[in-house]
């Protein structure tokens, strides 16, 4: 530590500290444009300058480190002058085009000229003019207005770890552009945006929408993974107009991915559904909510008493809030039926009972990046989980990273040791390592708990990779095995689940899943699963998971948030089980919904910056929220509408007055957890078998709104065309530095 | 965009001298040898086209744009197709005193090209540079990796001439 002095104010700082990190800590503002906190030092702007007693000149704030008995003004005439030579500098080839920029009133150069700039300028001479370079439908561009910073460069090549961006050309014909016509097409290429000090790099969609001091601003998490993203969500006169990221280092840092800043689309600009809709005579017809509830409660009274309870089954989305979730399973429960899932890309569902409460990641997920070494089975982090990929990044900055999967994956960051085999043989090649790890002494102890495991593994023979992944963990200090989607998807995940424990525990790592949606963790704790109810509660008799219900059937069936044809990889057999159902009655916010092939009332619901509720993100942080506008039409937050629902059926409790009494509800039968539901140990019968990793989810399709979102539909991405299937990655990545 | 590979664009004996240029630094820090290796492909090729660049990237495993940013950066590269001969005119200070003015003249009097401009005939190109350290011998002008001095305009029309 060494004692510095900054505006007279005595402070003690770290060694190595920069100047301008330890002013932001204790409140001293110096204007900046290069710098920012997760990136590395540029020190090309010279905005930061400012005096440091003994210097002859003004020194960057951003690249000066501290030294003990320092003196620094930042405010001093010396500052100041030289704060406002840079900005006059700044300012010359930068137009004045700030009435018609979509960056006025929150622009950073706009306050810091307010601040540091001359009233008049003494430029005379032409203005130097660049062309628009078409990036994609993401991000809009007028590089008249860019300054230089290379933010988005920097971006690019350190957090992104694919450089699209580049400073071409020097001098005053310098650019920042992607020199030949191309979209910029990483997942998380909307970070650019908040980045950029200026109007040169802005939103597309929300382009020209709105002010910034004309609109407000709310707090939400996004709907779309399972790290929980924090979000800012800017409104106008009941109207979503942009989503931005608010800082959470628990979860998201301070990036967005590009799904879940542009997924919003869906609800302002997709063909909503306004108002409740029934089937009467193979017509759709409108209908008030009285009717359509009415309706939906006495079908599913007949139906119980005609057909038993166990004919209806129910449905949920893992977009779908812990509330409405826990509401779903309640009425199902409340009807006598254990008939509810949210799983609708799961296979199998063998060893459920031997698993955790809630699929977890075994590590917190600020934690990925001090991994020293991690094995990933069939996890494709850059397409389901963008952030998690950025956290596993910068680990590889000192650790080692593996992947075992079935389908070739093209990562952002460097990978020691990969394997891709055919599903079939899947199961083998972490049989493989964990049979490396049992020949290591001092596992005998381990292995005693593993009932089974080495009779299992007694045939495998044990190939130089799997070898090397073995060795890896083992030498490693901080581990970890992390499931990715497609291993939960497998068709023997089950097994593939149990091998990866034995890996995990035979070589001292934690062990964890990446889960669907925002909300599979809320969906286990609120009971939508159909082997316990809410907090693990025991059910008596397992309820049949979503593909028992498919492939057995259903009379009545209650759809929350979820299209069957595209949110299940039973696709075609799951619309099947809908169109010979006698009743189907599906919550959706959308008029183009596919429910209107197979259900027989369908209603109107809040999308998710509409309602209120709460997500349980993958580290078991449960995140609660409030809306940020209401709904469009009659529409109605889906809690709502099931409480009712819950009282037409006659159903006991169903009295909440808002979504807080609910989630209070589901907190309070947390407590009667305990430690009854472990994951426990459970050893397969067999390392051979037919085996298929079904197709994955674009990553643009993957729930309701991403797939109503017009722009991300348009990028490469949702296209499967982009450039990026070969990152080109630099061969020394570490995060500062690199290409 | 279509794809080439750098050994098939260029001849063997320059991808033996690149690859000599690699070997001398270390093995992760490949991309150091990014403007030799430009260079070596523009004294083929006459030119870094798109595609050239992107072959050297690839062969260096670096990101295209890494190869675009030094491309455009140096003035020694050039994009477009040029001429046979590149004439390097200075019109820095000195070569400017001593009449490189009447010089560049010359050029658009009789070839008709101004700097940056390719004669009709493809056979000259005409580039204004800074400074090449011979200001003792102003006004001067570089074509070939070779310095003409003490120029006029009757000795630039010779020396023109001259050039096959």
């Amino acid at each position: 530590m060494v004692t510095i002095e900054i505006n007279g104010q005595e402070i003690e700082a770290e060694q190595g500290a920069m100047i301008i990190e330890v002013a932001d800590s204790i409140g001293v503002e110096i204007p900046r444009f290069c710098y920012h906190k997760k990136l590395s030092v540029a020190a090309n702007c010279r905005m930061c300058l400012v005096e440091v007693e003994g210097q002859r000149k003004p020194l960057p704030a951003c690249a000066t480190p501290v030294a003990d008995g320092m003196i620094i003004k930042t405010e001093s005439d010396c500052a100041k002058d030289a704060q406002k030579s840079v900005m006059e500098f700044l300012l010359i080839n930068h137009p004045l085009d700030c009435p018609i920029c979509d960056q006025g009133g929150e622009c950073e150069l706009q306050d810091v000229a307010l601040e540091c700039g001359k009233d008049v300028s003494r430029f005379t001479e032409g203005k130097r003019v660049v062309e628009d370079k078409n990036i994609g439908p993401l991000i809009e561009t007028e590089m008249t207005r860019c300054i230089h910073c290379t933010r988005c460069v920097r971006f690019g090549r350190e957090v992104a770890g694919i450089r699209e961006m580049g400073a071409v050309g020097r001098g005053e014909h310098t650019e920042i552009s992607t020199y030949i016509e191309k979209s910029v097409d990483s997942e998380v290429s909307g970070n650019i945006i908040d980045l950029c000090p200026v109007g040169a790099l802005t939103a597309k969609p929300s382009r020209y929408q709105a002010r910034a001091w004309e609109m407000i601003q709310y707090d939400s998490i996004a709907p779309h993974d399972c790290i929980g993203t924090n979000l800012h969500v800017h409104t106008r006169r009941n109207e979503v107009i942009r989503l931005a990221p608010k800082d959470n280092e628990a979860t998201n840092e301070v990036w967005l991915s590009d799904r879940d800043r542009y997924s919003y689309e869906a609800l302002t600009k997709g063909d909503r559904l306004l108002a409740p809709m029934i089937k009467q005579n193979d017509e759709w017809v409108e209908a008030d909510w009285e009717t359509a509830l009415e309706r939906t409660a006495s079908k599913l009274n007949l139906l119980k008493e005609a057909q038993g309870p166990e004919q209806i089954g129910g449905v949920g989305s893992p977009v779908a809030t812990t509330e409405e979730l826990y509401l779903l399973q309640k009425i199902i429960r409340g009807l006598g039926s254990n008939n509810v899932d949210h799983r609708l890309r799961v296979t199998d569902f063998s060893g459920q009972e031997h698993e955790s409460l809630y699929p977890q990641l075994g590590v917190e997920l600020s934690e990925l990046e001090e991994l020293d070494a991690c094995l990933l089975v069939g996890a494709n982090l850059r397409k389901d989980q963008p952030l998690a990929a950025l956290r596993v990044r910068k680990a590889t900055r000192h650790g080692q990273m593996a992947s075992v999967s079935a389908r070739k994956i093209y990562n952002n960051f460097k990978l020691k040791h990969q394997i891709v085999v055919e599903p079939n043989e899947w199961i083998k090649e972490l049989a493989g390592i964990a049979k490396h790890l049992t020949n290591k002494t001092g596992n005998e102890e381990k292995l005693a708990k593993l009932d089974g495991l080495k009779e299992l593994i007694a045939s495998v023979e044990v190939s130089a990779k799997q070898t090397k992944i073995a060795e890896m963990l083992l030498n490693s200090k901080n581990t970890s095995v992390i499931l990715g989607l497609a291993a939960v998807e497998f068709s023997r995940a089950g097994h593939l689940r149990q091998l990866a424990k034995a890996v995990a525990i035979l070589s001292n790592s934690t062990y964890g899943f990446l889960s669907h949606g925002a909300n599979s963790a809320g969906a286990y704790l609120a009971g939508a699963i159909p082997h316990r109810g809410p907090a693990g509660a025991d059910v008596g008799p397992d309820g049949e998971s979503f593909e028992q219900m498919v492939s057995a059937g259903k009379k009545a069936l209650i759809l929350l948030k979820t299209e069957l044809s595209k949110d299940s990889v039973l696709s075609k057999q799951a619309v099947k089980m809908a169109q010979d159902a006698e009743f189907v009655v599906s919550l959706s916010s959308f008029a183009d919904d596919e429910a209107f092939e197979y259900a027989d009332v369908i209603l109107p619901i809040a999308g998710y910056l509409e309602s209120a509720g709460s997500y349980i993100n993958v580290n078991g942080l449960w995140q609660d929220f409030s809306a940020s506008v209401t709904a469009p039409g009659q529409a109605k937050p889906a809690w709502k509408v099931l409480r009712v629902l819950g009282n037409l059926l006659n159903l006991k409790n169903f009295d909440y007055v808002s979504a807080q009494d609910v989630m209070q509800e589901v907190k309070g039968r947390m407590g009667a957890v305990g430690d009854k539901v472990k994951s426990k140990w459970n050893c397969p019968e067999s390392l051979n078998g037919e085996a298929n990793s079904p197709e994955p989810a674009n990553i643009y399709q993957s729930d309701c709104y991403v797939r109503r979102s017009n722009a991300l539909q348009q990028t490469a991405m949702a296209q499967g065309e982009e450039d990026l299937k070969r990152p080109q990655l630099s061969p020394f990545h570490n995060i500062m530095g690199g290409v | 965009m279509s794809k080439a590979d750098l050994p098939q664009l260029l001849s063997a004996e320059a991808i033996d001298s690149i690859n000599t240029w690699i070997k001398k630094y270390p093995k992760e820090r490949k991309r150091a040898a990014i403007i030799p290796a430009l260079t070596i492909a523009q004294d083929e090729l006459g030119y870094l086209a798109k595609e050239t660049m992107n072959a050297v990237a690839d062969y260096l495993e670096i990101p295209h744009i890494a190869s675009y940013e030094v491309a455009t950066f140096y003035s020694m590269f050039s994009m477009e197709p040029r001429g046979k001969h590149i004439v390097s005119l200075c019109t820095n200070v000195s070569c400017m005193l001593a009449g490189s003015g009447d010089l560049k003249k010359w050029f658009k009097d009789e070839l008709g090209i101004a700097p940056g401009e390719t004669s009709k005939d493809g056979r000259i190109t005409l580039k204004e540079v800074e400074c090449m350290a011979a200001c003792g011998g102003a006004p001067m002008l570089e074509v070939s990796k070779q310095y003409h001095e003490n120029l006029d305009v009757e000795k630039l029309s010779h020396l023109i001439k001259e050039l096959t």
